[in-house]
């Protein structure tokens, strides 16, 4: 692998990093399964992208996208609260639904940003290559959004939103509006996802409809990698191992398209992904949320008749 | 004081499942009442105490705590005026949480969570001065995970954070039910306690006829979702288990033929 390539994974795993987040804070938070990602993914780099051709400066069109990503989220998350619907199939609507409205917003499947100024434009007078730029400026985003999130998670609400997830029953009794705290963490979850699409677009100088395809499953692995080398704890940690996640995930990714004698090719990116999160959750030891009821339900055996 | 207005709770109604689970219910409940309840599986115990937390919303009929009518107000909202126990010990704290996170949950109900830290130092020292009252040896453990605790364990601190903030009446739901019976006593007798020292109003269901006379100062008994049964005071000081037993037997216009109430 060239330092090319190896900064280029550096730089993707970050943006994916906030991916990674919002897919943690959904499945493992909320315990909400949520696809609407693939959906707002390409949404965050839509909106950011059309706003920035129009003239809009790049940081407000980057908020833009996270707010249009946020109402995506509180869409599936109204279809399922409010309406019933499973939150599988409500997400999955809402995802198809964004495929249309991407379209819509961009007006053609692809826009190219390369000449346009974007939430870079200020660094580049650093005397830094867009090659060490872009990963710099994605870590520290990343870093602030995850510091936010851990922060977040740690709060009387984020404690509210944590038992909504894992016992809504309990969680009513102390008070919990659940259906509440549920819109509001889909909400955040699907907002760091559109600036994770708003980020790529303009670090990469294009939007497409495609982007979108198995963000769910790139962000559940880098989810998955992270909690299985961190073997997580706390909450705090568990935030710190998406972004590691990520990362890992990505470089694993490079070295596989990079080793010739694999013979793999970009085209073989989303097989090689669906194989490794498969592995994660096959291969003993990983965090399977099977066998995690299993050994949750034999642990609680064991404690009562310890008492 | 609370008090339930001609409660009437069908579930299904209209179809071949219709369950008439509570028939008009009228009581009224005085401020540091200690009641229990008794009846048989489908007597209306549950959905009484559901309605009470607003979990099952009546099909007609009142309910007012202090005055105030709450039987429109979801389960969240009345969580500040009611504090519950449930009987599974799984089902009243988070297992993926530690001790001391659970009690800040608890500790919160009813008031709106903000963007405070939910630890503060001040908290935890509360939170362990409580935690070491109950002799479990859990005051050293706070940062252990909830699933950690046994069951027993668990409806311990589930009490204290049922009490940790002042309540209008306080719900136990069979909380002693899936212990076995060293723990039940150190549970019933952790109940007696708080809710002697707190002046709690208290409602708590049980199959057990024994713990229904012996604890608390006023029983009812359901049957078919009405109280037929309303005693206090004298009346119920000279009531035996015995007692209980004929008339229970009597409500159901059959003998009981085995001794599980009696002995359980």
């Amino acid at each position: 692998m060239n330092l090319v390539s190896f900064l280029g994974a550096i730089e993707i795993g970050f943006v994916y990093g906030l991916v990674a987040l919002g897919v943690y804070l959904s499945f493992r938070i909320l315990n909400f399964p949520d696809l609407t990602v693939d959906g707002s993914f390409p949404l965050g780099a839509a909106v950011a992208a059309t706003l920035i051709i129009a003239g809009v400066d790049p940081y407000l069109a980057t908020a833009c996208a996270v707010l249009a990503g946020m109402a995506a989220g509180l869409v599936t998350a109204v279809l399922n609260l409010r309406f019933g619907i499973l939150h599988l199939l409500a997400s999955i609507l809402t995802m198809i639904a964004l495929y249309s409205v991407n379209l819509r917003i961009m007006g053609r499947p692809n826009l190219a940003l390369i000449t346009e100024p974007t939430v870079l434009s200020p660094f580049e007078g650093l005397g830094l290559s867009g090659l060490y730029l872009k990963p710099i400026v994605g870590a520290v985003v990343v870093a602030v959004v995850a510091l936010l999130v851990g922060w977040f998670l740690i709060t009387e609400y984020g404690l509210g939103m944590r038992a909504t997830g894992a016992n809504q029953r309990m969680a009513r009794a102390q008070g919990i509006d659940t259906a509440r705290v549920t819109g509001v963490g889909m909400a955040i979850s699907n907002g760091m996802v559109a600036l994770g699409g708003a980020l790529f677009a303009q670090m990469n100088g294009f939007a497409d409809i495609t982007i979108g395809t198995g963000t769910i499953v790139v962000g559940l692995a880098a989810v998955i990698a992270g909690e299985a080398i961190f073997r997580v704890k706390g909450v705090v940690i568990a935030v710190a191992a998406c972004i590691f996640g990520s990362i890992i995930y990505r470089l694993a990714i490079a070295f596989a398209l990079n080793a010739d004698y694999l013979g793999l090719t970009s085209a073989d990116l989303n097989l090689v992904t669906a194989v490794l999160v498969a592995l994660a959750l096959i291969l003993p030891g990983a965090r399977n949320p099977i066998t995690t009821l299993l050994a949750r339900r034999n642990a609680s055996r064991g404690g009562g008749g310890g008492a | 004081m609370i008090r339930v207005e001609d409660l009437k709770v069908t579930f299904s109604p209209g179809t071949v499942m219709e369950t008439r689970a509570l028939q008009g219910v009228t009581t009224e409940i005085a401020a540091g009442e200690f009641v229990t309840v008794i009846g048989s599986n489908g007597a209306g115990k549950s959905t009484l105490l559901n309605c009470l937390t607003g979990e099952v919303p009546p099909t007609s009929g009142r309910i007012l705590i202090d005055g105030t009518d709450v039987t429109a107000w979801p389960a969240p909202r009345r969580a500040a005026l009611a504090a519950r126990v449930f009987q599974d010990p799984l089902a009243g704290t988070c297992e993926g949480l530690t001790i001391e996170e659970n009690l800040a949950l608890a500790a919160a109900r009813g008031t709106r969570r903000g963007l405070a830290k939910a630890l503060s130092q001040a908290r935890r020292d509360e939170f362990r001065d409580k935690i070491s009252r109950l002799g479990l040896n859990l005051e050293n453990r706070l940062g252990d995970r909830m699933g950690l605790l046994s069951g027993g364990q668990r409806q311990a601190v589930s009490l204290v954070m049922a009490t940790l903030r002042p309540t209008k009446i306080l719900l136990l739901d069979e909380h002693t039910a899936a212990l076995d019976p060293r723990m039940q006593n150190f549970v019933l007798e952790l109940t007696r306690d708080l809710v002697e020292a707190e002046k709690l109003t208290t409602l708590m269901v049980t199959h057990s006829m024994r713990q229904a006379l012996s604890l608390g100062t006023r029983s009812f008994m359901l049957h078919e979702g009405k109280v037929v049964l309303d005693v206090k005071g004298e009346a119920r000081a000279r009531l035996e288990v015995g007692d209980l037993m004929a008339m229970f037997a009597k409500v159901r216009g059959e003998e009981l033929d085995s001794d599980s109430l009696l002995l359980s």
